[in-house]
């Protein structure tokens, strides 16, 4: 039921934000913060409880479409624990860093923003496959909103790649979901979209590859991973920041989560099968976008391309599958949820301020608003994988359990943490360092950090020092999970494993 | 033969349509009331509608060799009549100041839905004919309604005109097949066709037989390659007349050749197949390729039925390979989808529209969202079940598509399906976007015409039904079940 609570507040705080613009263009923002805030606190009953052995905290069973054994079937363990916390953060921080940027229209933009919030809950939820699909799909239109009103120069093409994209990807998901529920049908002699039930479908090698094939292309579009990944620079330069903080702390984690909820443990001989190719497009994926973010000038494009950089190693790691891979896809999954939306919200604050994001215009910022540099530079370091950090955690282990499945790709894929800490500091460099330039923009809003902003961040910097110096209170969270996964498909991966 | 009282008890809805007309002919004769006109044809409508849906649960006969009453085709009488009081009440406003006389729109409406009802409780070759011409006849009166008035829709005789001649080669065509298979069999009951004679004339007679029928009814539904009149007679016909052209003209059709195709086990020849997945393929990219390049509402509107009409036919080939009656429940249901969406898409239109001016180019969209925020959640609700997007009936209806094809394992169909609706996404999206933009200027909707809260009430509906059928689909999904079972 708390799930259903959880969901509700943030769809029902949607519309109350909606209907108060009426009252004052003020209310919106307060009521959308009080919404995620509440979810946050109810969510904290589910951190730490007790689950007596099951991996699952709580689950929810109800009858939905009969007609096709579709339930509204929603369940949470330590991972989807882990997943929601992020997002009801992030959720915050997304509040805030629209607080002042976002003036017109905002009841509609909160209800957007908390829709989507919404969404990404049910997808972190759902354990009957429609409704999973149902939820995918339904946090993509209020994600299309926000980019296609409150985006920049060009966000009706954002907006519209973005949603192609996704959706088309979508439908191939969805066809996979039909032929394994089809397939349970043939064997069992009735229809079930239930994840329990899917987990015992036995198909024929070729058919699991291409069902599974349905699954990945969906996920990897939205993680991204090359070659799905083009639609990410596009959708980030052009969002406002609040829906870059969510789209890349939150939205992206879905794809991964996908990976590791459904496309693994649902068709574990096919994974295996596909893992060195998947382990390949991640390496492809972390040296290729690192390259092509080190060649921006448009900054928020740079960013854009780091994450796509560093969720290869979240690939990795989960195709590699063993546990301290999977540990260090999860904390990965965490560690950047922060940075990114950090680096974001700071393109976005410097995009507000100058309006402009092109680095070549920007230099010796370090000297006019040293806060602002500062908070830069932590979350530089912490992208770039410096340990004391969350990220340095997350992608130590997954290259650690990587070298297990597979010595050359982790070696070729360590290769991007010099790459990484190239491009962090050639940028922190060019922007921050120097002799100050204003000959191109306009100055006079370059004003320092807000103490507001100020708190934003440093919630985000004890969140990554936190999991960087004591990852264990994280690790222990989705430990359950991952061994269970690992045991319902550790048979095979013991036989193939070495293969790989 | 029709013997007693118990035979035309299941005939009520039909009498009540044709009453109606009568009443409201008679009514104009006596004394020309427009109000009065409207008000008889929707109640007519309303009653016919009810006293449908009370006979579902226990009619299920022949009625004559021509008529099969049962609960497939009460669902769509149901659905057929619903929809006709819809685009009444649509229309009322629309043709209010229309210099002409206005009355006998009604009376055409009422004709054109009684062959609509024959049509979907036909299993017959000649009550076929009789119902697609009744319905026929009728749109092309209402395509070229505001003829004389000087301000008008711009094209509707030239739309009128095209449909009535392609319609009539259309005919013609169905015609010939029929003829070709009475030549054979001496009877024209749609069962017939199973026992054409393979022997003697062989294969090649019957599948040209059904080649002949099937091109027709394609035409009629606009399937590709069939499909250049669409833009043009949607173009030019006044927006409730397009509304009933597309959804009641193209879904009563669409009933016919879902019976036809499975009583007459068309499928059994491999080259019936091949035709009509290719003509499936063919609609749902040419549908969604040629939207792309469109700025007229109207236009989008056709093409993107075009390919709607190709998913369906999707299901339709489905058909033929599965067991039970997916198939026909994923038709059923998904007819019952595009008849909600479309009429709310036009029902849309035609509310800020009326004869005098109407606003079907998308760029007139522009801002809709926070002039008339209510008007515009509607329209986007619609077009994002026109594209598919869950919380909508349009998305539970692709899944249905989407199930008969894996369960038939039509591959390379599901792909151009995947393939056409994503091509769809971009002309949704971008009258979407339209809506979403700063008004530059506000220039007032409706010149002409009255406002009419009825209008916006049959909205509230359609777009109620879009959300509980997308979300609680369950209950309709048992009715569609039932009556399936019936095909």
């Amino acid at each position: 039921m708390i799930l259903v609570v959880l969901m509700s507040i943030l769809f029902l705080g949607g519309v109350l934000a909606w209907l108060s613009e009426g009252l004052d263009s003020r209310f919106p923002r307060v009521v959308a913060l009080a919404a995620v805030v509440i979810d946050l606190l109810v969510m904290m009953a589910l951190v730490g409880a007790d689950t007596e052995g099951s991996s699952w905290i709580v689950q929810l069973n109800a009858q939905w479409i009969p007609r096709f054994g579709i339930s509204f079937h929603l369940a949470a363990d330590g991972l989807s624990v882990l997943m929601m916390v992020l997002t009801a953060f992030l959720g915050i921080i997304a509040v805030g860093s629209a607080w002042d940027e976002i003036t017109e229209r905002t009841g509609f933009f909160y209800f957007n923003l908390l829709w989507t919030l919404a969404g990404v809950i049910g997808v972190f939820t759902a354990l009957d496959l429609f409704l999973f699909f149902f939820f995918w799909e339904v946090m993509l239109i209020p994600m299309y909103f926000i980019i296609a009103i409150w985006g920049h120069e060009n966000k009706n093409y954002a907006a519209m790649k973005f949603f192609i994209f996704t959706q088309v990807t979508g439908m191939f998901m969805l066809i996979s979901i039909l032929a394994l529920a089809y397939f349970h049908y043939v064997q069992f002699g009735w229809f079930s979209f239930d994840y329990f039930d899917l987990l015992k479908v036995n198909t024929s090698s070729a058919i699991e590859m291409w069902i599974m094939l349905g699954f990945f292309v969906a996920f990897s579009t939205k993680l991204p991973s090359f070659p799905f990944h083009s639609w990410l620079p596009d959708a980030h330069s052009q969002a406002p920041t609040a829906g870059s903080v969510i789209l890349a702390g939150v939205l992206l984690k879905t794809g991964a989560y996908g990976l590791i909820r459904f496309a693994v443990p649902l068709f574990p001989e096919a994974s295996m099968q596909f893992a060195p190719f998947a382990m390949t497009l991640a390496v492809i994926s972390i040296l290729y976008c690192a390259k092509v973010a080190f060649a921006q000038t448009d900054i928020k494009r740079l960013i854009a391309y780091t994450s796509i950089s560093h969720m290869g190693f979240v690939v990795l790691g989960i195709y590699a599958w063993n546990e301290q891979a999977l540990q260090g896809a999860v904390m990965t999954m965490l560690a950047h949820g922060l940075s990114a939306a950090a680096l974001f919200m700071l393109a976005g604050g410097l995009q507000h301020r100058i309006h402009t994001r092109d680095m070549d215009h920007m230099g010796g910022f370090w000297a006019k608003v040293p806060r602002l540099s500062f908070v830069a530079l932590f979350f530089s370091i912490a992208a770039l994988g410096m340990p004391g950090l969350g990220n340095f955690v997350g992608e130590f282990l997954a290259l650690l359990g990587a070298f297990q499945a597979s010595i050359g790709l982790t070696v070729a894929a360590a290769f991007g943490l010099i790459f990484a800490s190239v491009y962090s500091l050639w940028v922190i460099q060019k922007v921050f360092h120097g002799a100050y330039r204003n000959s191109d923009f306009d100055d006079t809003h370059l004003a320092d950090l807000s103490r507001r902003e100020m708190f934003y961040f440093g919630a985000m910097m004890i969140g990554l020092i936190w999991m960087g110096m004591y990852p264990q209170s994280f690790l222990d969270m989705s430990s359950t999970t991952l061994t269970n996964l690992l045991n319902e498909t550790g048979q095979l991966l013991s036989t193939q494993g070495s293969e790989l | 033969m029709i013997t007693s009282f118990n035979d035309l008890l299941p005939l009520m809805p039909l009498l009540i349509v044709t009453a109606t007309s009568v009443v409201a002919m008679l009514m104009i004769g006596i004394r020309r009331s427009y109000i009065a006109t409207g008000t008889i044809t929707i109640t007519g409508l309303l009653a016919a509608t009810l006293v449908a849906v009370s006979m579902m649960d226990w009619t299920n006969q022949q009625v004559t060799p021509l008529l099969i009453i049962d609960q497939y085709s009460l669902l769509f009488t149901v659905v057929v009549c619903a929809s006709a009081m819809v685009l009444a009440v649509l229309s009322f406003p629309y043709f209010f100041e229309l210099d002409d006389q206005r009355e006998e729109y009604f009376l055409l409406l009422t004709v054109a839905t009684i062959g609509a009802i024959v049509m979907v409780s036909s299993n017959h070759f000649v009550s076929t004919v009789l119902g697609l011409e009744t319905l026929s006849m009728s749109l092309y009166g209402m395509i070229a309604y505001p003829l004389h008035s000087a301000k008008s829709a711009k094209f509707p005789l030239e739309a009128s005109v095209k449909y009535l001649v392609l319609s009539a080669a259309a005919s013609g065509f169905i015609l010939f097949g029929m003829a070709l298979i009475y030549a054979q069999t001496g009877t024209l009951s749609f069962a017939s066709v199973r026992e054409l004679p393979v022997a003697g004339l062989g294969d090649g007679y019957t599948i040209v037989a059904l080649l002949m029928v099937v091109s027709g009814m394609a035409f009629k539904l606009s399937l590709a390659p069939f499909h250049m009149w669409t833009p043009d007679v949607y173009e030019g016909a006044p927006l409730p007349a397009t509304a009933y052209l597309a959804t009641i003209g193209k879904a009563a059709m669409f009933v016919v050749l879902l019976r036809f195709i499975q009583i007459s086990e068309a499928l059994s020849f491999d080259s019936m197949v091949t035709v009509l997945t290719l003509i499936a393929a063919a609609s749902m990219l040419a549908g969604n390729l040629l939207a792309l390049l469109q700025n007229n509402l109207k236009r989008i509107l056709a093409y993107s039925s075009i390919a709607h009409m190709g998913y369906l036919l999707l299901a339709l080939v489905a058909g033929h390979y599965v067991t039970g009656t997916i198939a026909v429940e994923a038709i059923t249901f998904y007819l019952i989808a595009y008849m909600i969406m479309s009429l709310g898409a036009f029902g849309v239109a035609s509310i800020i529209s009326s004869s005098e001016k109407e606003f079907d180019s998308v760029k007139e969209y522009r801002g809709l969202f926070w002039r008339n925020p209510l008007l515009a959640t509607t329209f986007i609700a619609m077009l994002l079940s026109l594209a598919g997007i869950p919380l909508t009936v349009g998305f539970i209806g692709k899944f249905y598509i989407f199930l008969s094809g894996v369960e038939a394992g039509l591959w390379v169909l599901l792909g151009v399906l995947v393939l056409g609706s994503g091509i769809g996404l971009y002309y949704y999206l971008r009258i979407i976007y339209r809506m979403f933009m700063p008004e530059k200027h506000s220039q007032p909707y409706r010149v002409g015409g009255v406002e009419s809260v009825s209008s916006y009430a049959v909205l509230a509906i359609l777009l109620f039904l879009l959300l509980l059928f997308g979300i609680y689909p369950a209950p309709i999904m048992s009715i569609v079940a039932a009556a399936s079972a019936f095909i």
